[in-house]
C-alpha cells in the first residue's frame, strides 16, 4: 500500500473528535506556560504533606506499567519462541517507547528543576535511593526501546544497512530490556518501602515491589491486547494479511498467560497479608475498597480472562482487557494517592486540580497523536515490502 | 599472571577469613549509634510556655521570611500547624483529655541518626554531618520531593511557588551557628529552658534526670531515643506524645533499612536474568533446530524409501520384461525351428 493512498484515507474536516483534541491541546499548552511561570503552587493541589499527585501517581505509576507491553511482547516473541504473535511487537514497542517518552515528559512537568533530571547520572548520584535505581533504568530503558522501534523507522526512510545493524542486535536489546524492565517496574513499588508509616497497612508490604513487577506484566499484556483492537478498528486501512490474521490469535494467547499471572498476583497479595497478619484491617473502609480492588479488579479479569481463551471469545477477551488496565490504574492510585497519608484527616488530603487533570488527558492525547501519525507511515501495522521475510 | 592450587587456595582462604567477621560485625550491631560527640537538643513539653519566642528567634537567624500573622499572635497556636516555607519550626497546643492547662510542642526537623531524606534523595543532596545536623544542599536538587515523601515526621516543606528555582525548606539544626560554637536560634531564644541544647548524650542524661526526680510530672519515655533508629532531637513530656500529634507507631528501624534489603535484590536481576533469558533462549531454538532437523530427516527417509521401492518396483518390472522377453525369443526360436524342421521334412 502506498503512503499516498494510506493518507487519502484521511478526509480533512473537522469532526467533533477533532474539536475535543484540538481543545485538549489548547487547554494543555495554556496550563502547560502557567506551569512554568507560576510553579507548582500556581497548577496543581499539592501541598508540603502531598508531594507527589496525579503526575506520579497516574503519569509516571501507571505510564511506565501501562508501556509494559514493549519488554513482555519483545521477550515472548524473541525469548520465548512465541513466533506466532511476531506481528504485535512492532506497536508494541512502540506504544512503549511513546508511553516511556510521556513519562520522561510529565517528569518534566513534575520535579521543580526539569533541566537538573540528568543531575543523578552526572553531578552527584544517590545510589540509596530506589528513585535513583527507577531514574537508570527508565533512561537506560528509554535508549533501548528507541533502537528497539528505530528499525521500523530505518526501513521508513530507506537506511537498509544501518537498519540491518540494529535488527542483528534484537536478541541483545530484548534480553537487556527485560532486565531492565524488571528491575525498574519493580522499584516503582519500591519507592514506597521508605514510608510505612505513611501506607495503609493493606497496601504496604515487603513485597511491593514484585507485586509491581508482577502486575506490570498484566498490564503490558492487556495494553498489547487493547491496542491491537482499537489498530484494527482505527487503522484497518493500514493493517496487512498477517497483521489481520494474528489480530484474532494474539488475544487468545496473551489472555491465557494474563489469567495465569493474575492469580498469581492474587496468591501474592494473600501471602503478603498473611505475612503481616493484616486480616483485621479488611472489615474496615480501606478493607472494604482493598477488598474490592482484589475482587473486580484481580479475580474478575482472571476468571473472564480464562472464559475468554476457554469459549475463544475475543469480546469477552478485549472486555477484560480494559477492566484490567482500569485494574492497573486502580492499584497505582490506591498505592500513591488513596491509601497514601491514609491517616491524615480528609481536609488535608490531596484531589489533583483541574490542571493537573488537563496535563495528565494532553500527555495521553500527545502519545495518541504520535502514535497516529508514526503507524500511518512507518511499517509497523504493516511489513515493508522491501523487507518481508527478513526477521 | 599464574596462580598454583595451593596459592588460589590460600588466597580464598584468606578472602573467607575476612569476610565472615565483617558479616558478624554487621549482623550484630543493632544500628548506627549516632556520631560520637554529635549534638542533641532536647525540647521538654511541662516546661514549655507557647510563647512562640523559639519561632521568632528562628526566623531571624535563619533569615526567613516573616509569617503572614505576626509572631505575638498566639491565637495561631490554636489552629494545628504544620511545617512549611515559611518556617523551620512551629508550636502547636494542645488540649490533652483530663488536664485544664493546655500542652505546647515544637516541631521542627528532629535530625535523625540516620535520616530516611538522605536515605531517599537521589543526587545524595542530604548529609548527615558529624556534628549530628542533617543539612541539604539546594545546588544539586532536582525537586523531585522524594524526600518529603520519605520523611515519617513531615518535615521537609517545598518552595511549591517558585518557578525557577525551587527548594526544599527545612531546619538545619542552626548548623552554621553550631559549628562556631554558637547556639541554635530556637535554643536561645527560650526563656523557660524548655529547650537545652549539648551533646546528645548529655541531652539523654539530662532527660533521665528529669524524669526521674519529677515521676509525676514525666511520662517515662524519651522520644527519639529510639524512634526511627534514634534522632538527634529529644522529646519528654507529661502526656502520652499521640496526644500531642506524634506518632508513636513508627518503630525503631532507622529509614535505610527499610529499602536496604530490597535494593540489594535488584542487582541479583541484572546478573541472573542474562543467563535465565538467554538459557531459555538457547532451550527454544534447540527445540525449534530440532524440529527442523527431524522434520528433514523425517522428509529424506520418506524420499528414500519411496525411492528404493520405485527402484525395486522397475527392477521386478525390468526383469519381468527381460523374461517376457527371452520366452518370446525363445518362442519365436522354436517356432522358427519347428517351421524350419516341417518344410524340411515337406521337402524331403
Amino acid at each position: 500500500m502506498s503512503s499516498d493512498a494510506r493518507q487519502a484515507g484521511i478526509k480533512p474536516g473537522l469532526t467533533p473528535l477533532r474539536i475535543i483534541v484540538g481543545l485538549i491541546l489548547v487547554l494543555g499548552i495554556i496550563v502547560t506556560v502557567l506551569r512554568f511561570t507560576t510553579g507548582l503552587a500556581g497548577v496543581t493541589n499539592l501541598d508540603h504533606s502531598n508531594p507527589w499527585g496525579l503526575w506520579i501517581g497516574f503519569d509516571l505509576l501507571c505510564g511506565v506499567a501501562l508501556a509494559a507491553g514493549g519488554f513482555v511482547t519483545s521477550a515472548a516473541v524473541y525469548i520465548f519462541g512465541l513466533k506466532k504473535y511476531r506481528s504485535a511487537v512492532r506497536p508494541a514497542i512502540l506504544t512503549g517507547f511513546l508511553g516511556y517518552a510521556l513519562v520522561v515528559v510529565a517528569l518534566g512537568y513534575d520535579v521543580g528543576i526539569p533541566w537538573r533530571l540528568p543531575y543523578p547520572f552526572f553531578v552527584q548520584a544517590g545510589p540509596t535511593s530506589f528513585l535513583f535505581e527507577v531514574a537508570l533504568c527508565v533512561a537506560l530503558y528509554l535508549t533501548v526501546l528507541f533502537l528497539e522501534f528505530s528499525p521500523a523507522a530505518l526501513e521508513w526512510l530507506g537506511y537498509s544497512r544501518l537498519r540491518n545493524l540494529i535488527v542483528k542486535l534484537t536478541l541483545v536489546l530484548t534480553i537487556f530490556g527485560v532486565i531492565l524492565s524488571t528491575m525498574h517496574q519493580s522499584s516503582l513499588g519500591g519507592l514506597y518501602l521508605i514510608a510505612p508509616s505513611k501506607l495503609h497497612p493493606l497496601w504496604y508490604t515487603a513485597y511491593l515491589p514484585v507485586l509491581f513487577f508482577v502486575s506490570s506484566i498484566v498490564a503490558g499484556l492487556s495494553m498489547v491486547i487493547l491496542e491491537s483492537t482499537l489498530s484494527a478498528k482505527y487503522f484497518n486501512r493500514v493493517l496487512d494479511k498477517s497483521h489481520q490474521q494474528e489480530q484474532d490469535i494474539l488475544p487468545l494467547g496473551f489472555a491465557k498467560a494474563a489469567a495465569l499471572i493474575l492469580l498469581a498476583y492474587f496468591f501474592l497479595q494473600v501471602i503478603s497479608l498473611a505475612l503481616d497478619n493484616d486480616w483485621g484491617y479488611l472489615t474496615s473502609g480501606y478493607g472494604l475498597w482493598y477488598c474490592l480492588e482484589l475482587s473486580v479488579f484481580v479475580l474478575l479479569p482472571c476468571f473472564l480472562y480464562a472464559v475468554g481463551y476457554r469459549e475463544k471469545n475475543l469480546r469477552i477477551i478485549r472486555f477484560t482487557s480494559v477492566l484490567a488496565v482500569i485494574g492497573i490504574v486502580v492499584n497505582r492510585f490506591n498505592v500513591s494517592l488513596v491509601a497514601f497519608n491514609w491517616h491524615l484527616p480528609l481536609s488535608e488530603r490531596y484531589f489533583p486540580s483541574w490542571m493537573e487533570v488537563v496535563i495528565s488527558i494532553f500527555l495521553v492525547t500527545l502519545g495518541i497523536l504520535a502514535f497516529r501519525f508514526i503507524v500511518t507511515r512507518m511499517p509497523v501495522l504493516f511489513e515493508h515490502p522491501e523487507y518481508r521475510d527478513s526477521h | 599472571m599464574s596462580i598454583d592450587r595451593r596459592t588460589f587456595l590460600a588466597l580464598l582462604g584468606a578472602s573467607s577469613l575476612n569476610l565472615v567477621p565483617a558479616l558478624e560485625a554487621k549482623g550484630a550491631s543493632k544500628h548506627f549509634e549516632g556520631y560520637p560527640d554529635s549534638y542533641g537538643i532536647l525540647f521538654d513539653s511541662v516546661r514549655c510556655i507557647g510563647c512562640r519566642r523559639c519561632e521568632i528567634g528562628c526566623n531571624e537567624v535563619n533569615d526567613l521570611p516573616l509569617p503572614e500573622e505576626p509572631f505575638e499572635d498566639l491565637g495561631v497556636l490554636d489552629k494545628k500547624r504544620r511545617l512549611n516555607e515559611r518556617a523551620y519550626t512551629i508550636v502547636n497546643k494542645y488540649h490533652p483529655e483530663g488536664r485544664s492547662a493546655p500542652v505546647y510542642r515544637k516541631l521542627q526537623c528532629n535530625h535523625c541518626l540516620e535520616p530516611a531524606c538522605a536515605s531517599s534523595c537521589f543526587v545524595a543532596a542530604y548529609t548527615k554531618t558529624p556534628s549530628g545536623a542533617v543539612i541539604y544542599d539546594q545546588s544539586v536538587c532536582v525537586g523531585c520531593r522524594y524526600c518529603m515523601i520519605a520523611c515519617p515526621f513531615n518535615v521537609p516543606a517545598y518552595t511549591y511557588a517558585d518557578p525557577v528555582s525551587p527548594r526544599i525548606m527545612k531546619c538545619t539544626m542552626c548548623y552554621p551557628r553550631i559549628i562556631r560554637g554558637k547556639l541554635p536560634g530556637c535554643v536561645q531564644a527560650c526563656p523557660n529552658e524548655a529547650l537545652n541544647f549539648g551533646t546528645r548524650e548529655e541531652m539523654l542524661s539530662l532527660a533521665r534526670e528529669r524524669i526521674k526526680g519529677h515521676p509525676d510530672s514525666y511520662l517515662d519515655h524519651i522520644y527519639g531515643e529510639h524512634e526511627m533508629g534514634g534522632t538527634n532531637w529529644l522529646y519528654i513530656s507529661g502526656v502520652p506524645f499521640p496526644e500531642l500529634g506524634m506518632n508513636e507507631n513508627l518503630g525503631t528501624t532507622p529509614a535505610p533499612k527499610l529499602t536496604s534489603g530490597a535494593l540489594a535484590a535488584v542487582p541479583v536481576i541484572a546478573a541472573l536474568w542474562p543467563v535465565l533469558l538467554g538459557g531459555i533462549y538457547v532451550m527454544n531454538k534447540r527445540r525449534d533446530t530440532q524440529a527442523e532437523q527431524e522434520k528433514d530427516q523425517a522428509v529424506t527417509r520418506a524420499r528414500t524409501e519411496a525411492d528404493e521401492k520405485a527402484e525395486a518396483k522397475l527392477k521386478a518390472f525390468k526383469k519381468q520384461a527381460e523374461q517376457e522377453k527371452q520366452e518370446a525369443v525363445a518362442k519365436a526360436v522354436h517356432e522358427a525351428e519347428e517351421k524350419a524342421s516341417s518344410q524340411t521334412d515337406e521337402e524331403s
